[in-house]
């Protein structure tokens, strides 16, 4: 599910420092278990990572992360409600079937849920479609059209929509660059200079 | 038969015999006064006895898990595939441990073997037993090898039951827990498959209501159709197909109802083959654990609740095309495992092999599974 497997993963550390210790955590798409590693670490949870990878799932069993093997698309039927104190999914929103109705689940199995995602209203998105006319290929979108697993791309004000329409609360947001920095200017046009956005949500 | 011993074969191996003089009250509300246990053992226990790990067999398996019994044997032992130096369950790491469950015709008592009460074979007198009673006797048998704690409890199909029901009659004995091709009981179905073999044994006419010991008898059809009716239930539509297809024997129809169909040819060959390894009322015993097995039953009919107690952490493995232990079968461990904040991991192997896959070496299989014992085997060296 991840759409940036290879690359340092810019919003991690904002969502560690974001989540509670000793807390129970879901990590929807967790790759090769990065996060909740380090959020054991760091903020001793509890927590389980769904994953449709076998070979991500191989990779948090070596690092000692609990990894169930799920497709997100299949939704979280089997969770009850309010089961995780964080529901957490990076860069997995764009890639799934039905974000609207994955957000709601994950607000209805987790008392809080933190999302990030690519920001499609970033510039370097906005200037190749203006002025190069196709789809844009940036850092953050490494794939072209027909490959990319990101069918749902937004931007901030897409998802920030999304959630007003939903009874979603947005309880804190993010933006940052790849290398994890927020600047002044970011977070004066988020939705223009921001990379990675990282969203704090919870149901109204 | 080897012309040579595979390097990463644990080679030629010998089964022993332990024998139990202390009374076993049994679930059914009998009790087997002195009994015997026939196992295996792979690798060397530690000083500590910290690396000892507990396989528990299923349906038609025995103690014989791996290597070879003699340089004669067709086939090695029925995990080679994962147990030996190297391999996943790794001998040079652990110490493997594998019984023959009681009621089982390999030489733990059963009902072929004499019943002291009467100098004959027990027959259908030799008492049900469940995986509780096996789970009962297994402890027994840690506590005469002087094993405290198994590292890891791991199972297959009938024996991934008998992991779980470790973690609820035992939680402190053991640390690590494998769940492969498992369920946390049978679905109506599986009964069923279960009811139609026992009634085709127990309708032949030489099984003598379970005595044909003592009528020099075996109930070879009922037990070959039992067999091949397993058969079918154990591999996949897709596996069937990719390995006969409709292929027929003599290139041609012959109108008739000799084996026709190479499909046909290779049940029959494994109902006979079986019958020659296995006695017919062991194979109702186990048909009849199985079914029995509910250990939400005695919880509410919760399964958390059942595996509330659960100390180690787990590993759950399902395959995507075995329809007899489903994938939402191991989920269903898996959501009762989580709701308890118990440790585990979950994968679903993509394979057309069904249910047989779990003595298969699939490579994705494997990795999983490996993975999650080297953990095991770090923790046996430091």
């Amino acid at each position: 599910m991840n759409s940036i497997n290879n690359q340092v993963r810019p919003d991690l550390q904002t969502i560690c420092e974001w989540i509670q210790p000793k807390t129970r955590i879901l990590d929807l798409g967790c790759g090769d278990g990065t996060l909740l590693s380090m959020l054991k670490t760091e903020r001793d949870v509890n927590g389980y990572g769904l994953e449709i990878e076998i070979s991500n799932i191989v990779k948090c069993i070596n690092s000692g992360v609990n990894a169930i093997h799920a497709d997100l698309n299949a939704g979280l039927s089997e969770f009850d409600d309010k089961a995780f104190d964080y529901v957490v999914m990076t860069q997995a929103l764009q890639a799934v079937e039905r974000p609207d109705r994955l957000l709601n689940d994950m607000l209805r199995v987790g008392r809080e849920g933190i999302v990030t995602f690519p920001n499609f209203g970033h510039w370097r998105s906005r200037l190749q479609l203006f002025f190069g006319g196709h789809m844009p290929m940036t850092p953050s979108l490494p794939s072209k059209w027909f490959n990319t697993q990101n069918i749902h791309l937004c931007t901030l004000q897409d998802f920030e929509q999304l959630c007003a329409d939903n009874n979603i609360k947005i309880l804190q947001r993010t933006v940052v660059d790849r290398d994890h920095k927020s600047s002044f200017g970011m977070r004066l046009f988020p939705n223009l200079l921001g990379e990675v956005a990282i969203y704090r949500i919870q149901n109204s | 038969m080897p012309d040579t011993i595979p390097e990463n074969s644990v080679g030629l191996v010998t089964s022993q015999t332990m024998h139990f003089d202390a009374p076993l009250a049994l679930v059914c509300g009998r009790t087997l006064d002195n009994y015997d246990l026939v196992y295996e053992t792979y690798g060397e226990l530690n000083a500590d006895k910290s690396n000892a790990i507990l396989i528990c067999h299923a349906l038609s398996s025995d103690q014989h898990a791996a290597g070879y019994h003699s340089m004669e044997d067709r086939k090695p032992g029925w995990w080679e595939s994962c147990i030996g130096p190297g391999k996943v369950i790794d001998t040079n790491h652990f110490f493997v441990v594998c019984p023959n469950n009681l009621g089982g015709c390999k030489g733990s008592s059963g009902p072929s073997s004499i019943n002291p009460e009467t100098g004959k074979p027990y027959g259908p007198d030799f008492p049900i037993v469940t995986v509780k009673d096996w789970v009962e006797s297994q402890a027994r048998f840690a506590d005469k090898l002087n094993i405290d704690t198994w590292l890891a409890v791991i199972g297959g199909s009938l024996g991934g039951m008998q992991v779980l029901q470790w973690n609820i009659d035992f939680p402190g004995r053991l640390k690590h827990a494998a769940v492969i091709a498992a369920a946390p009981k049978l679905t109506a179905q599986n009964i069923g498959f279960n009811e139609v073999a026992r009634q085709a044994i127990m309708h032949d006419v030489d099984f003598h209501e379970g005595r044909y010991y003592e009528h020099n008898t075996v109930p070879r059809r009922g037990l070959m159709l039992a067999r091949m009716l397993g058969h079918i239930t154990y591999l996949s539509d897709d596996a069937m197909r990719e390995k006969f297809g409709r292929e027929l024997r003599q290139g041609q129809i012959s109108y008739g109802f000799d084996v026709e169909f190479q499909v046909e040819s290779y049940l029959r060959y494994q109902g006979e083959s079986f019958v020659d390894r296995f006695d017919a009322n062991t194979y109702l015993l186990m048909t009849k654990a199985l079914d029995y097995f509910d250990p939400a039953g005695d919880f509410d009919d919760d399964l958390a609740k059942a595996l509330s107690k659960a100390k180690s952490d787990f590993l759950v493995i399902s395959f995507s095309s075995d329809w007899r232990f489903a994938p939402e079968r191991s989920r269903e461990i898996v959501k009762a495992l989580r709701e308890n904040q118990h440790d585990v991991s979950y994968a679903e192997i993509e394979v057309s092999h069904g249910h047989d896959a779990f003595l298969i070496p699939i490579k994705e299989y494997l990795d999983v599974f490996g993975a999650w014992m080297g953990h095991l085997v770090k923790e046996v060296s430091s």
